[in-house]
């Protein structure tokens, strides 16, 4: 059975700001990011679907010791997003600097944006990931 | 099926960067493991052998190999498991099916890492390999991360507020090096105080230095026999009486259940129905403190604490020796050190010296404990649990 939503045209998507998740013909739930079964049933009966984007942060870390290759990165903030159409995403948060955010930050309505990791010797590909800012 | 009983066990001291190959580490565990159990390598049939990182810490895969013929166990079938800093334990938990099923008599299942040796920037992009690589590492997630967006998940969901929530989560890391100088192969032997676990650097917030593991080096072996075949060995057998693992997708896609770990709950109510135990029937638990909100969130899914209430089992003394269920009386992950293959069969090594009552001139003995837990987690959602038992 060949996969519905791939990396590369999720990812592909993704850097040109738009979100694709996968929509369930079988239980409506929306899946992202994508998967070859519906999250939530397990189905195989989806559809491609643009996400709006929008969403509000569930938690947060600030990463203050960034991986081999990626030290200069930090102190970066970490944020998983419960977006909008239901799903949870993980990504970065821009609009605050990292040493001064609190837990006020949760539950603030956040909006998509974009940042590709170039990828690194280990994960060749790189890949896009959201970089929230505040809606 | 047939009952399976540990019948000899090894154990390297855990430390920082050694210069012993894998396969010396490993090796030296499994003759001692082999000694204890009156063993000669030939009579070992097969090797289960958690090993994570080899190819990354010494350019060596498929190091399982090697290990059977270093230890002179000449050609039999040797099986590398890979379950991140679980992997031995799903190396047990294959090791006693096989065993259990009469196909072996008697395995020899361990595990051995260099994570030490690897040094942390190497370690942290390693470790971070047990996420998903193309989906969520790309945001810069690492294994700190992890846990600390479930820390501040934990404060929201169960409102317990961030600074109580960090006491708690310090008298853990206090707790475990109080028991860890006692333990002859942790990698601490020093004592902290909770202002010294709040003060540390911030690694990744919430998390302190002393709120998370160290990197470690170091192996330890145990070797499982069939009913029959332990009681010619041993007249002290320590019974494994259930098993259970469970997997998850990513971490985002744990939304219903996070902070939660559903597939802690779903192994752990294995290996409990398996053994016909409950949670109050558990005398000692090495449980994966990886961090130390890591801790709390086990010992509720393990069924020792309602949600919401992990950290009170420190704050009133009772993960402690004479507590109601004393946890990590090795030192856990946290003193004992972490050398991540090589953790789970660790756990069943601390266990079931626990079980033996061997432990009393360490000053660390559960008195008259018959029955054991080990809780092993690897990467953001592979669980694995033991049940052992007294069988004597």
């Amino acid at each position: 059975m060949e996969y519905k939503l791939t990396f590369k045209d999720y990812n592909d998507a993704l850097k040109k700001g738009n979100l694709l998740g996968l929509k369930c013909r079988t239980c409506g739930a929306i899946t992202c990011p994508p998967k070859m079964t519906c999250q939530e049933c397990a189905s195989t009966d989806l559809d491609v679907t643009e996400l709006s984007g929008s969403g509000k942060i569930v938690t947060f870390s600030v990463v203050n010791v960034g991986p081999e290759g990626r030290e200069a990165e930090a102190p970066y903030i970490l944020v998983l997003v419960q977006l909008d159409e239901g799903p949870w995403i993980m990504g970065n948060f821009a609009d605050i600097d990292p040493n001064k955010v609190t837990m006020d930050l949760i539950d603030k309505r956040v909006q998509l944006g974009v940042k590709v990791f170039p990828g690194d010797k280990y994960s060749p590909d790189g890949g896009a990931r959201p970089l929230f800012s505040f809606a | 099926m047939k009952k399976v009983a540990v019948v000899g066990m090894g154990h390297t001291p855990f430390t920082f960067a050694v210069e012993k190959t894998s396969v010396e580490l490993f090796s030296e565990a499994a003759m001692d493991a082999l000694d204890e159990a009156h063993l000669k390598p030939a009579e070992i049939q097969a090797l289960f052998l958690g090993n994570c990182l080899g190819d990354f810490s010494e350019g060596q895969a498929m190091v399982q190999s090697y290990i059977a013929n270093d230890i002179g166990a000449f050609h039999i079938p040797a099986t590398r498991f890979e379950g991140a800093c679980a992997s031995s334990s799903l190396a047990v938990r294959d090791a006693f099916i096989w065993v259990a099923s009469g196909f072996y008599d008697v395995v020899m299942v361990g595990g051995v890492e260099k994570a030490a040796s690897m040094g942390t920037p190497l370690a942290t992009r390693t470790f971070a390999m047990f996420s998903d690589a193309h989906y969520e590492y790309t945001a810069g997630l690492t294994f700190p991360a992890v846990f600390a967006m479930l820390a501040h998940l934990y404060s929201t969901k169960h409102s317990v507020p961030i600074k109580k929530l960090k006491e708690q989560m310090a008298l853990i890391s206090v707790q475990s090096h109080e028991y860890g100088i006692k333990n002859p192969n942790a990698q601490f032997h020093k004592a902290v105080t909770v202002e010294d676990v709040l003060k540390g650097f911030m690694v990744c917030r919430p998390l302190q230095l002393l709120d998370c593991c160290p990197f470690s080096d170091g192996a330890a072996v145990v070797i499982l026999a069939s009913e029959e075949k332990a009681k010619e060995l041993t007249d002290k057998p320590v019974y494994l009486t259930g098993v259970g693992q469970a997997s998850a997708g990513r971490l985002s896609s744990q939304k219903d259940h996070l902070p939660r770990l559903r597939s802690r709950e779903i192994s752990v109510k294995q290996a409990y129905d398996m053994a016909g135990i409950k949670p109050e029937d558990v005398d000692i638990c090495e449980l994966h403190d990886c961090f130390s909100i890591a801790s709390i969130l086990a010992v509720e899914s393990l069924g020792f604490a309602d949600y919401g209430k992990g950290g009170e089992l420190w704050e009133k003394g009772e993960a402690r020796i004479g507590g109601r269920i004393p946890v990590n009386i090795s030192g856990g992950l946290k003193s004992k050190g972490h050398p991540i293959g090589a953790t789970g069969a660790s756990q069943v090594y601390e266990v079931v010296h626990q079980l033996r009552g061997d432990l009393e001139a360490q000053g660390r003995q559960v008195e008259g404990a018959k029955v054991g837990l080990t809780d092993t987690l690897g990467g953001d959602g592979i669980v694995c649990n033991l049940v052992l038992q007294k069988g004597y």
